[in-house]
């Protein structure tokens, strides 16, 4: 190639050139470069530092980032900036740059290749508000699945009299779903309801059945007086709701008697039967019956039991027992040994003991709800 | 945690030597010292480290409350301090590191000997009188260009640079790795630093101090130096030739030199 040829390769290259010392003063320009920013030469050249024509953040973060790392790594590349043209405007350039080092003829050089990139800086821009939104969004969906998640379970059970209560919630993976785990616990005219239950799935849809279920079991005593038929109109209002999602649920009713004596009547739509430890030993009470939101008609017992000084009786969800890990289940027999060996402490010792053991068994990461609440007579 | 593993600290020089902790800026990384620390080998002992959320430091120990003012940076240099048992100390502040120098001294004097604060700024953005060389709207279009500049760091990116560091074979990918970091880090590193205003705390520096002003420094204008050696008591104030924000960059033997002439 001619040496006029090489000339205009520089002067009239598709980038624009720039050539600085160390300190960014600038000692050459090509035709490119002043065409783009319509400087003429003379203003540049000799006159100004690539700081200058920066605006002020740009500039920053040329003295924080650009320069460091010119001169440690003798090379830097695609640095996104604007440059402030002569007529005031701003252009979107994209900076890759070289340091010469020093020869005995002349000191540093860095060259500078100025690439103009309207379109696809505003183009990065439209992703990153893009990004930027998808991530408040995320935030948001986040914090609405705690708030919707907190309402499944009352914020402080009651206070009963001869009676240590303790529930305990965890939403299963990093809890950033809703799932379809609840329990209650209120006052009624002559002792205490005590409601736990599951909706099969996960996200939106069950959330709002497993609303529906809470409200519908605190609203059902109103007119209904034993568990089974109080579970019985929750299976009605499923089927009227067009709720499209089964739930299994206990249901029990607890009065008390005479010398910190408890009777307790239960029934069971297709849920996990409670464990009662009593000083007979571990047992299960309740009569399976029909899951709900299914059948018109539905197959559900009551059940009574005496609960005596020191018996634990402890309401679960599937995620207890279901728990995986290691490639098998927590499984029940694990969990009545928890028990058993937990069963000395107060209400709250025994369910934080029994979450433990099947959130260790998960390796902290539960890959479905988890919901218990443990009664336990006082002496 | 491990406080060496977590900021990534970096023995080297004289064990039995004076203590002599580098501490870099906003932007970058210890690599900020490669030219000046090597010249203080022979005397001192030379301790080198990154803040939590820069360069190779242990980026889950970030903490966005803990690090939401300087304070955090502050207590990150002690943390070293105290783990490495260093007294008598000499440090070196480079730029938002000046101040964290400076804090750090007052809250225990007994460990610092002397400060040499590398383009100081108590305060970047103008208030009334006290020019800082900064609007507060200055710092806004910062933030964004940092947005346009951290684009790379995507989650691809991320475990590469976390997990393999010393991967030579990535090498041309991590092109600007010195200065890169979790994008979210860098913005809030940038407000801490831009944001700060520590004027108050000036005059109660309690060691010996050298101010080291390069001409020609958009970031911590000459004004600003001058005002950071009347603000503390015992203070030498040294005019470099050399231009920009980074001297212990662009002119380390000018550095160096007055560095060892303090000393």
């Amino acid at each position: 190639m001619a040496e006029d040829e090489f000339e205009e390769l520089y002067e009239d290259a598709p980038c624009g050139y720039l050539t600085t010392r160390l300190d960014g003063t600038i000692v050459r320009a090509n035709r490119t470069l002043l065409a783009l920013t319509g400087y003429p030469r003379e203003e540049l050249v000799g006159r100004s530092r690539v700081q200058d024509l920066l605006p002020i953040g740009d500039r920053i973060f040329y003295e924080t980032h650009f320069a460091p790392l010119l001169t440690m790594q003798a090379t830097v590349r695609e640095i996104a900036v604007d440059l402030k043209c002569a007529d005031g405007s701003r252009l979107p350039v994209l900076l890759n740059a070289v340091m010469k080092e020093r020869t005995p003829s002349r000191p540093e050089l860095v060259r500078i290749c100025v690439f103009a990139a309207t379109d696809r800086r505003e183009y990065e821009r439209e992703l990153l508000r893009a990004r930027q939104r998808a991530e408040r969004s995320e935030t948001e969906a986040r914090e609405l699945a705690r708030t919707l998640q907190r309402s499944f379970i009352p914020p402080v059970l009651p206070r009963v009299p001869g009676m240590d209560v303790a529930g305990l919630y965890r939403p299963a993976g990093q809890g950033d779903e809703v799932g379809g785990d609840f329990y209650d616990m209120h006052e009624i005219v002559d002792g205490w309801a005590l409601a736990i239950g599951d909706v099969c799935g996960k996200g939106v849809e069950a959330a709002v059945v497993t609303s529906l279920a809470r409200y519908a079991l605190r609203a059902a005593p109103i007119r209904e007086s034993s568990p089974a038929a109080i579970l019985t109109t929750l299976n009605q209002v499923l089927l009227d709701e067009k709720a499209g999602r089964f739930l299994t649920a206990a249901y029990a009713q607890i009065s008390p008697g005479t010398q910190n004596r408890f009777r307790l009547t239960l029934s069971l739509g297709g849920h996990p039967s409670p464990v009662h430890i009593s000083r007979d030993g571990l047992g299960r009470i309740g009569h399976p019956g029909t899951l709900l939101g299914i059948l018109k008609r539905v197959k559900l017992t009551d059940v009574e039991v005496e609960l005596l000084p020191q018996d634990v009786v402890v309401f679960y969800t599937d995620g207890v027992v279901e728990a995986r890990g290691h490639g098998e289940m927590f499984g029940e027999e694990r969990m009545q040994d928890v028990l058993m060996a937990a069963r000395r402490g107060d209400a709250a010792s025994i369910a934080a003991r029994l979450m433990d053991e099947i959130l260790r068994f998960q390796s902290d990461v539960p890959s479905d709800d988890i919901a218990m609440v443990v009664l336990k007579i006082e002496d | 945690m491990d406080i060496v593993i977590r900021n990534n600290v970096r023995i080297s020089g004289r064990p039995e030597g004076k203590p002599m902790v580098f501490a870099h800026g906003f932007g970058c990384d210890q690599n900020m010292w490669r030219l000046v620390a090597p010249a203080f080998e022979d005397e001192y002992k030379i301790v080198l480290f990154d803040y939590v959320g820069a360069g190779k430091s242990e980026m889950a120990a970030y903490s966005a409350e803990r690090y939401a003012s300087l304070d955090g940076y502050v207590q990150d240099v002690l943390d070293i301090c105290r783990e490495l048992d260093l007294t008598d100390l000499v440090f070196v502040g480079h730029s938002v590191s000046a101040m964290v120098g400076a804090l750090a001294a007052i809250r225990e004097p007994d460990r610092f000997d002397k400060l040499v604060l590398v383009g100081p700024s108590p305060r970047y953005i103008d208030d009334g009188d006290y020019v800082g060389g900064f609007a507060a709207a200055d710092i806004e279009e910062l933030m964004d260009s940092l947005d346009s500049n951290y684009l790379g760091w995507s989650s691809a990116m991320a475990p590469v640079i976390m997990g393999n560091p010393d991967r030579p074979e990535l090498g041309n990918e991590l092109a600007n790795s010195f200065c890169r970091t979790d994008p979210e880090i860098a913005r809030r590193f940038a407000r801490v630093t831009f944001l700060s205003d520590s004027r108050a705390d000036l005059p109660k520096v309690p060691v010996r101090s050298l101010i080291l002003q390069c001409a020609n420094d958009v970031i911590a204008p000459v004004a600003v130096g001058e005002y950071v050696h009347r603000a503390i008591p015992d203070s030498e104030l040294v005019l470099l030739r050399a231009t920009g924000h980074c001297p212990n960059l662009s002119a380390p033997e000018e550095t160096i030199t007055a560095i060892k002439a303090f000393l």
